[in-house]
């Protein structure tokens, strides 16, 4: 007889902590760092209820000191450990970044490959909400665009799950970034397609392939976390119009999957990349500049839909103009639609 | 101070009421007048005041992520300051900031949501007066999980070999977000610190207006006559959570409950009252502080939302003709 097995719904917060806790029993090598990790299991709650099952030898609570135990983990990632840290928001990065682009990100290069650093920096992006300039950022460019580093963002809890299990083994450093649109935190408000079904047993999702989680002929739709989303949502809506949108779900932003969304702009002839992050030098451009030097053939202007060049403005009438969502990504695909060459 | 004092507990039981608007039964922060994380000053009113009683508005203050109290203290427009926080077009910024990036250059405030980084503007700021002779100093206020910062150290010894005139005022309310001070500061007192960069450190271990006006004239007085810098540590209380929403489930058991008995604005007026204050002045001054505050939120609700064109403006300030 076949039985189904029962779905579990978790949320990505729920997610990466089971796959911290699982990775955690089994090697005895990682620990977790960070502010407000412990005790309060994490502003974000990707941490909740490791403190009590691994002790604060292993989970601790970190000062406010970044510069210092962001560096520490290079030095506990090159002596056997393989430590994983939290700093909150990505904005918070300005303070500590030495560590992560000079030490981290170089410290295999520089040993000609003989010193690994097997080191996860997990890190809220996003905004959406109002928290404004120095809390909503994305910055999925500037730690893309450092050489040395991997950087991964999870859409669905089952990604989540994959991923982290996947940079927890990575013999480099990750920098696991995930979407408070996304997260499941009651107090942000969450996406709801986020929260999918995630396998108990551990497994992975591998860093570095993107994933079409929609096909589609008529055009391409790439994104990464919560624009995935917008990307889902607009192909429902056109479905009606005839148009059959295919979405791809970057989910590694370094190294980037171009095969996957080359291959499917080959099919499609139309590519839209939407992207929460600021526009200029960013990963919109760089995969529109990949299906570019391909040499695929396309049948409009790729179109680019991303956070203008501004800080991200606090009221929520700006903000949510120049943020991306379903109807700019739906304009955009139109726009896309109207040229046939 | 004691008008102030009740200013700014006032302007944030009001903001308090409005962050909810639309926020429950179900709370989600996005939603509301008031959308983002919304840090409150409450019980720390006294630093403020204290400090910034001294200061004139030429003088140059940095805050936190938690700034209200010391924008309040130090005369930062009320009615621009509410309708920022309202996202509003009148607004310090036109909307562009929100509540943990307040700019009002008439009073020379500004604030940021980074721990530790508003430090080095100060020193800056105190070393481009004296360099400039002009007679003003600079104040950067902090909490204490700040001083474990990279930054508190780095910018404690450039304002001592450059002997700026600088004040750091490290608010002490015992908590970053959920991490207790003893859990996270090697030493019981921040001040303490203050011999590794050779200037005065100055404990107070009272949240009462008058003695921390006291510490902060010396430390002032030292600052103007070009005697350098100097770091005073406040211990005070937090009677919020961290943000509004927190459940604060790190505190001990009964550590809430009793907030309301440290409460330090009743005290204050008690004191003040024992001392021989009239009463009717400090009803008066209550009025006063309250008239000002429901006006400035009137002014706020009453302003007009910015356009999504001026969110694009702004980013870069024109060359002005020569
Ligand atoms: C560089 C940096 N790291 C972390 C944070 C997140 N954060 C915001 S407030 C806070 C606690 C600050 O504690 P303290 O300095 O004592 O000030 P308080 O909140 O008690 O006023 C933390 C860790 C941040 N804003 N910036």
């Amino acid at each position: 007889m076949n039985i189904p097995a029962p779905q579990r719904k978790l949320t990505i917060a729920k997610a990466m902590a089971e796959a911290l806790a699982q990775e955690m029993t089994g090697d005895d090598r990682i620990i977790v760092m960070g502010e407000d990790i412990g005790r309060l299991g994490g502003v974000f709650g990707n941490t909740a209820g490791l403190l009590d099952r691994f002790g604060s030898a292993r989970v601790r609570d970190t000062p406010i000191s970044e510069t210092g135990f962001i560096s520490a983990a290079v030095g506990m990632a090159a002596t056997g450990l393989r430590p994983v840290v939290e700093l909150m928001f990505v904005d918070f990065f300005g303070v500590c970044m030495d560590a992560i682009y000079n030490l981290a990100a170089k410290q295999a290069y520089f040993s000609a490959g003989k010193v690994a650093c097997p080191m996860v920096v997990m890190t809220s992006v996003g905004g959406g909400y109002g928290d404004a300039g120095q809390h909503s950022q994305c910055l999925y460019a500037t730690f893309g665009h450092l050489p040395g580093l991997k950087v991964v963002l999870p859409s669905t809890a089952y990604d989540a799950k994959g991923l982290m299990l996947a940079a927890l083994r990575d013999e480099n450093p990750v920098i696991f970034m995930f979407h408070k649109a996304l997260q499941g935190m009651g107090w942000l408000g969450t996406v709801p397609g986020s929260i999918t079904h995630v396998p108990e047993q551990p497994y992975e999702v591998a860093i570095g392939k993107a994933a079409v989680v929609r096909e589609g002929g008529d055009v391409t739709v790439a994104g990464l976390g919560i624009t995935v989303h917008h990307g889902l949502g607009a192909a429902k809506a056109l479905r009606g119009e005839g148009i059959d949108v295919e979405v791809i779900d970057l989910r590694t932003i370094a190294p980037l999957d171009r095969e996957t969304v080359i291959a499917s702009v080959r099919k499609t002839g139309r590519l839209v990349v939407v992207d929460d992050d600021y526009r200029h030098c960013g990963l919109a451009g760089e995969v529109i500049a990949s299906v570019c030097e391909a040499g695929v053939v396309l049948r409009a202007p790729p179109v680019r839909l991303a956070h203008p060049d501004i800080p991200i403005p606090f009221a929520p009438s700006m903000e949510h103009a120049v943020l991306p969502d379903t109807d700019k990504v739906i304009a955009a695909i139109r726009r896309a639609m109207e040229v046939d060459r | 101070m004691y008008e102030k004092m009740h200013q700014s507990r006032l302007f944030e039981s009001r903001i308090k009421e409005a962050y909810f608007e639309g926020k429950s039964p179900l709370f989600n922060m996005a939603k509301g007048p008031i959308p983002g994380e919304m840090h409150l000053s409450n019980g720390q009113e006294p630093c403020a005041v204290g400090v910034c009683e001294h200061l004139t508005d030429g003088d140059f203050v940095t805050a936190t992520h938690r700034p209200h109290h010391v924008a309040i203290a130090k005369g930062v427009n009320l009615r621009a300051m509410a309708a920022e926080i309202f996202g509003r077009s009148s607004g310090l910024s036109g909307g562009r900031g929100g509540h943990m990036h307040l700019f009002d250059p008439a009073v020379n405030f500004s604030c940021s949501g980074i721990i530790g980084q508003g430090l080095g503007p100060a020193v800056g700021a105190a070393l481009s007066f004296a360099l400039q002779g002009l007679p003003h100093i600079a104040v950067a206020f902090l909490g204490e999980g700040a001083a474990n910062q990279g930054a508190f150290h780095e910018a404690l010894n450039l304002a001592a070999i450059w002997k700026a005139p600088v004040v750091f005022v490290i608010e002490d309310n015992g908590y970053g977000i959920s991490v207790a001070k003893r859990h996270c500061t090697a030493v019981a007192r921040n001040s303490d610190r203050a011999i590794a960069y050779a200037m005065p450190g100055i404990h107070v271990d009272a949240n009462d207006p008058d003695l921390i006006h006291e510490a902060a004239g010396t430390a002032i007085a030292r600052a103007r006559s070009g005697g350098g810098p100097s770091l005073i540590e406040i211990v005070t209380t937090r009677l919020e959570g961290h943000f509004i929403g927190d459940q604060e489930g790190y505190r001990p058991d009964g550590e809430v409950a009793a907030l309301a008995a440290i409460d330090p604005i009743p005290a204050y007026r008690a004191r003040l009252e024992a001392e021989g204050v009239d009463p009717a002045l400090l009803d008066e001054a209550e009025h006063i502080a309250a008239a000002a505050v429901a006006d400035a939120f009137a002014f706020a609700r009453g302003s007009e939302m910015p356009s999504a064109a001026q969110a694009l403006e702004a980013v870069f300030v024109e060359r002005t003709a020569a």
